[in-house]
């Protein structure tokens, strides 16, 4: 079957400037972008129901090539529907969000950012673990005088063996 | 007449439910009715519904008469009925958790009262989509869900929810867009787009235009289900919705990408171009999934991203395309669904309990409330794999299933989902010891309702009480202008409650629920009885 060579480069234009303005930051022209995608695949659908500017009316005795399929204009039909309800959504969105932060760009996730910025020592899982001494221990203690020493501070600094791991702010 | 005829109904009703709750939009505790039973009855279905399928194998409703290649018809084989089942189930759990919190924070005259309508909408959507016969059907199912998730996903239209809102529009129509591209290309090489059809057709296809529709299918699929290198815009959105709909995103809408991704493989393109590939990606969505989650200090978005972590485990069972291995992960998925979306209402309730879901802030709450310690407990250890639980036997299927594959490649793959299991019992276990354990004094910059001493009975004494007892001001303005709202009410706990216990009982008829999915296994790597139910008998063989 012949193909419509102009509907080809349209589809492929629509596409290349769909996808430019896609990778954009400004959220209407990412909004163009993606009706103009939506329009490019329209018109793909439309490629796949035979030769361009035939009627889709099926009768038997018109042969085979004098007319169109009509189910991919039935496909065509539902997605211009669907694009139609995401594109009035997008822009009650875009809408919004001027109206919340006067931006019409997309934002970055603060929780996200702040995850990748936070330290890497985590106070209750990182630290030292203090080592109980036993009782079964050869210079053994009465239990009053028993006291926790952390394995690692000892070799640090001798002077506080008995120093807690940091303790978190205490807010009581 | 054939009781799995009445399968188109389990889409039917709730569009009907839908449209009676929004004509019921100024009536909130009439629309809470309509659509709790709306669901109720529809679920009532689907179990019949599925213990017909269960005996009599897939049955096809070919609708408006149209014969088979032609019409749009719509097909109940086991696994899209048990599907239909579960997702039935814990998405009425989750209108109850929602209904209740509804109730109970007196959001009667707010705009959330489109939220019943849009929820019913999306559970047709979801129901669409699994019964959907062909590709556009399957294509306007997922329209219909995703369009009913924007709503929901930007419920009140605040700052953080409209930033989260915007990527995941944005993300949701690229993957559409790349799936109706999809099937243009496949209805211009094949005429047809009829998945039994196809299932026959495809075949004869050359391998490179295979190789490309095959791979476009799976991108638009995988940016769904939020698989590996597509994965990066759920731990972002999803966190950022209500808790009930966050409950039923991560439980559902992941799913079905999972759901149309089993389909492609098994019945679309049975031959294994592609499965290499998607063992890799299973491995690197199950590692870099946990590791995400490994690193984040809020629950929701540490679950958001074992959530990630956990398509890795589907994945992986779709790749090996053994009968085992399809079984496992059909028994996975709708353990997962379960689990997950009973830790996301769990989460609702600690922040509701504690203020936050940041972990650093919560502590004590085992003591303050050993109910919710309980309702965390269970999934948590469900999801990490724990031996009693069904998440442990979803896991031994799959490593199972690895192992009778025997590639090196499949060893990794196994390693790989050990280590991801075990991380996710240190995430689970982590926040369990802070939030549950240690001390709320402990905690930094805790809510003052952590700290208040007297012990107090669970919905007995209200929140704002609470706080005035101990003359704290509710610098959030969250309970403001309510006198009485109880902390954790009634109908969430419950509702959470019934979740945990279904998940439970999954891991007590875990013998069944596997025969069952063996079954669907190999009813659906041998095609036959799909094809043969949608086109008449003798079709499915060439």
């Amino acid at each position: 079957m012949s193909i419509n060579m102009t509907l080809l480069l349209v589809m492929g234009v629509l596409y290349a400037i769909g996808i430019y303005l896609l990778l954009e930051r400004s959220l209407t022209r990412v909004l163009l972008g993606l009706m103009l995608l939506a329009n490019a695949t329209n018109i793909l659908l439309l490629t796949t129901g035979g030769y361009a500017g035939l009627a889709p009316i099926f009768n038997k005795n018109i042969p085979a090539t004098e007319f169109n399929d009509p189910l991919p204009q039935a496909f065509i039909l539902t997605s211009i529907v669907i694009s139609f309800a995401v594109t009035a959504f997008m822009l009650s969105l875009i809408y919004r969000s001027w109206l919340l932060s006067h931006a019409d760009v997309i934002q970055d996730d603060r929780e996200d950012l702040r995850v990748a910025k936070q330290d890497l020592y985590d106070v209750e899982e990182d630290s030292e673990i203090a080592i109980e001494i036993s009782d079964f221990h050869e210079n053994d203690q009465p239990l009053e005088s028993r006291e926790m020493i952390p394995e690692v501070t000892l070799k640090k600094s001798t002077t506080t063996p008995s120093a807690h791991p940091p303790a978190p702010k205490d807010l009581s | 007449m054939n009781v799995g005829s009445l399968a188109p109904l389990a889409v039917a009703l709730p569009f009907l439910g839908a449209a009676i709750a929004f004509v019921l939009i100024r009536h909130p505790r009439a629309q809470r009715r309509v659509s709790l039973g709306t669901l109720t009855i529809t679920l009532a279905l689907e179990v019949w519904v599925l213990a017909v399928v269960w005996n009599s194998g897939p049955v096809a409703v070919h609708l408006g008469g149209w014969a088979p290649p032609f019409g749009i018809v719509m097909v109940a084989d086991q696994f899209s009925s048990l599907l239909l089942v579960v997702s039935s189930a814990v998405s009425l759990a989750v209108l109850a958790y929602a209904s209740g919190q509804g109730a109970a924070d007196g959001e009667e005259s707010g705009p959330v009262s489109v939220f019943h309508p849009t929820y019913l909408i999306l559970v047709a959507g979801v129901s669409n989509a699994f019964l959907a016969g062909d590709l556009f059907n399957l294509y306007v199912g997922f329209e219909i869900l995703l369009t009913a998730s924007y709503v929901l996903m930007t419920l009140g239209g605040t700052g953080s929810r409209i930033r989260a809102g915007i990527t995941y529009v944005v993300v949701s129509v690229v993957s559409s867009l790349l799936f109706l591209i999809a099937i243009a290309m496949i209805y211009g090489a094949t005429g047809t787009v009829t998945l039994a059809d196809l299932a026959i057709k495809l075949g004869a296809l050359d391998p490179g235009t295979q190789h490309l529709l095959h791979v476009l299918l799976l991108v638009a699929f995988g940016i769904k289900a939020a698989v590996f290198p597509l994965s990066f815009w759920l731990p972002d959105s999803y966190p950022t919705a209500p808790a009930p709909v966050t409950a039923v995103f991560a439980g559902l809408l992941t799913k079905v990408g999972v759901y149309a991704i089993i389909r492609t493989e098994t019945l679309l393109f049975p031959t294994d171009h592609f499965n290499d590939v998607l063992l890799w990606v299973a491995l690197l969505t199950m590692l870099v999934g946990i590791l995400g989650a490994v690193a984040q200090t809020d629950i929701k978005r540490m679950l958001s991203f074992t959530l990630v972590s956990h398509i890795g485990y589907m994945i992986f069972g779709v790749a090996l395309s053994s009968v085992l291995g399809l079984a496992a992960t059909i028994f996975y998925v709708i353990h997962h669904i379960t689990i997950q979306t009973s830790l996301f209402m769990v989460t609702g309730l600690i922040e509701r309990r504690g203020g936050t879901s940041a972990i650093m802030r919560l502590g004590g709450l085992a003591k303050l409330s050993p109910i919710l310690a309980v309702l965390y407990f269970i999934p948590a250890m469900n999801l990490a794999g724990i031996p009693p639980f069904s998440g442990f036997l979803g896991k031994l299927g799959l490593l199972q299933a690895g192992v009778a594959n025997g590639s090196p490649l499949a060893y990794v793959l196994v390693v790989g989902g050990v280590v991801a299991s075990l991380l996710t019992l240190l995430v689970m276990a982590r926040v369990w010891n802070r939030v549950f354990w240690r001390s709320a004094s402990d905690a930094e910059d805790p809510d003052p309702v952590l700290l208040a001493s007297a012990p107090i009975g669970e919905g007995g004494r209200s929140m704002s009480a609470l706080r005035t007892s101990k003359h704290v001001e509710t610098t959030e303005g969250r309970f403001a202008g309510e006198n009485e709202v109880p902390i954790l009410p009634k109908m969430m706990v419950y509702s959470t409650l019934g979740l945990v216990a279904l998940g439970l009982a999954m891991s007590v008829f875990a013998g069944p629920l596997f025969d069952l999915s063996q079954h669907a296994a190999q009813d659906m790597l041998a095609r036959t009885p799909y094809i043969e139910a949608v086109l008449g008998s003798g079709a499915g063989t060439p």
